[in-house]
């Protein structure tokens, strides 16, 4: 089978898995609703309560955990490359941090959502320049500096969230630690993560060989005519961005960007031209299975999305790992 | 031999570490057909050297040109096509085929959208025949030993198809069988008109292989030129602070440390 039928037969196979997932998203729930009535919901013919259910409720939410579980795996797979480290996740260079102190900040002093959401982005974007400044400060940019410097950022975000969790009235440490552990209830604006997730597979496409080189060495990719300058620059750039797209809307959800891409990778190999787009769908397959378990498991009770992330991916992982071992 | 096409001109090249000079200003030509051993104790320079010479490093002063083109001038993508590195480690952290990582020298002969075709596994199955492991395409490069995974990095490399091949120590973690293959491939290739650069740490290989030799003394200095004027036991004697004796056995010098 040739490179790219593999691809392809890749990728309908898990966006196929999509959007069962999504499906199951819009009809499990207190309020039931079958197959047929959400597919009418969605394409215009429904009416009622059902519709307003699926339309208002369940499709922003699906769409939005769809979307994250997108962006989170496509940043860690990103982010193992750049910082050539199986153990790099899209925080770990301090970008979720900095969107928490953002955030929780905002939630101190009591500002409107929307502009919790904006302080969020804010605060990503702040820790993601600031590493990238102190980082590259004298302009070696290597690994080892770039990643010390985001735990650092990460550590210092850390304790800025802490200070604001012990100065904070009773009743916001409740949503703060809410927003911390990754909520999606609140997500109502959607599509522009989905649109950031597919224009950034898009511009990966054509270097895509590129990150296959540029993960088996820095002298090795120069020699091998790729611009490893350029190409970190952009890996650092998408990846943090698709991490504060993901942040902003429904917070620190851990575990996906780490675990789906070795995930992914356990299966179908390390090429990074179908590696990109398989942990993009995977991810956002999982997110909303998970999401949509944590409603309804224990309903009326919400569960922490993250919780449901490592509940379903530790033994998942675990058992591809050791059937690679045999 | 001296008829070739110079694919490597070294013009008054000087390197230079923070404030240490690794190496004054020095010259040397290299033809297609011909073998340069860059030799010298720990530390005295080699990789840089030859990371300057693949162009991955830039020389502290003099002129570096590569077939006839000055070495900044030409674009990564056309000059890897003509010029081949192999670092000293091969640095894996993800699972891998030998075959994939063997395709990863036909990079760049492909364009941006390419994948690799028939003809590509083609060029990356001969490479690794060549280096006897064949029969090791379908294993991942992580459960490789490091003697075997040194020989797919060097089918790699051959992969590539480079006229101007550079080698960081290409006999690390290799038996004495497949160290003395290893410098019969290279010879084969250099007499199929490529020119080839290693850095070596058997004088004795050295002397095997070379045609020419670039000689660092760990303080600063080098020596260039033919291989018999520079692989002397009192030159050797010096650069590695040890003495030396010269035994000519069946027409070739053999170092021996006394």
């Amino acid at each position: 089978m040739s490179g790219r039928v593999r691809l392809l037969f890749i990728v309908a196979a898990l966006a196929l898995s999509g959007v069962g997932a999504v499906l199951w998203a819009l009809t499990a729930g207190e309020f039931a609703v079958s197959p047929l009535g959400a597919m009418a919901a969605l394409f215009g013919s429904g009416t009622g309560i059902e519709s307003d259910v699926v339309r208002h409720l369940r499709l922003p939410r699906a769409i939005a955990v769809f979307a994250c579980g997108g962006l989170l795996a496509l940043a860690g797979a990103l982010m193992q490359v750049l910082l050539r480290n199986p153990l790099a996740d899209p925080y770990i260079l301090g970008i979720s941090g900095g969107a928490a102190v953002g955030a929780l900040f905002a939630m101190m002093i009591g500002l409107a959502p929307w502009m919790v959401d904006g302080a969020a982005f804010a605060g990503a974007l702040a820790a993601m320049l600031l590493v990238f400044g102190l980082a590259h400060g004298d302009g070696s940019w290597t690994q080892t500096r770039l990643l010390l410097t985001g735990v650092v950022v990460a550590a210092g975000c850390g304790a800025l969230v802490s200070l604001m969790l012990s100065l904070a009235t009773d009743t916001r440490v409740y949503s703060m630690l809410f927003w911390l552990m990754g909520d999606a209830s609140g997500a109502t604006q959607p599509w522009p993560a989905l649109v950031v997730l597919g224009v950034a597979l898009i511009v990966l496409a054509p270097f895509a060989r590129d990150l296959n080189v540029l993960s088996r060495g820095e002298d090795g990719a120069r020699a091998l005519g790729v611009d490893v300058r350029m190409l970190r620059y952009l890996l650092y750039a998408l990846a943090s961005l698709l991490t504060a797209v993901s942040v902003t809307l429904i917070g620190s959800v851990g575990f996906v960007g780490l675990i789906v891409p070795h995930l992914v990778r356990l299966i179908i190999g390390n090429d990074q031209r179908v590696l990109l787009p398989a942990a993009a769908l995977a991810g956002g397959t999982l997110l909303t299975f998970a999401d949509t378990a944590a409603r309804t498991v224990l309903a009326p009770i919400q569960l922490p999305v993250g919780v449901l992330t490592a509940l379903i991916g530790v033994p998942l992982f675990l058992f591809l790992l050791s059937r690679r071992m045999r | 031999m001296a008829s070739g096409e110079v694919l490597l001109d070294i013009n008054q090249l000087a390197l230079r570490v923070g404030e240490r000079w690794l190496c004054c200003a020095f010259s040397q030509q290299l033809r297609a057909g011909e073998v340069l051993v860059l030799l010298g104790p720990n530390g005295a320079g080699k990789t840089t050297l030859l990371r300057t010479l693949a162009g991955l490093a830039p020389p502290a002063a003099g002129t570096l040109s590569i077939a006839g083109r000055s070495v900044e001038d030409w674009p990564p993508r056309e000059l890897a096509r003509l010029r081949g590195y192999l670092p000293q480690q091969q640095p894996d952290l993800f699972p891998s085929s030998v075959l994939e990582t063997v395709m990863v020298g036909r990079h760049p002969h492909l364009g941006r959208w390419g994948w690799e075709g028939e003809q590509d596994v083609a060029v990356a199955e001969a490479a690794l025949s060549e280096t006897g492991m064949l029969d090791f395409a379908a294993r991942d490069v992580l459960t490789l030993s490091g003697g075997e995974r040194q020989r797919v990095a060097i089918a790699a490399l051959l992969a590539q198809a480079p006229r101007l091949m550079l080698l960081d120590e290409p006999t690390n973690h290799l038996d004495l069988h497949h160290q003395i293959s290893t410098l019969e491939l290279l010879r084969a290739r250099a007499e199929a008109g490529c020119a080839v650069v290693t850095v070596l740490h058997d004088i004795n290989l050295a002397a095997r292989l070379a045609d020419h030799v670039v000689l660092f003394d760990g303080r600063g200095r080098v020596l260039a030129g033919a291989r018999d004027e520079v692989l002397r036991a009192d030159v050797l004697e010096q650069a590695f602070s040890q003495t030396m004796d010269c035994i000519e056995h069946a027409g070739r010098r053999i170092f021996v440390p006394r």
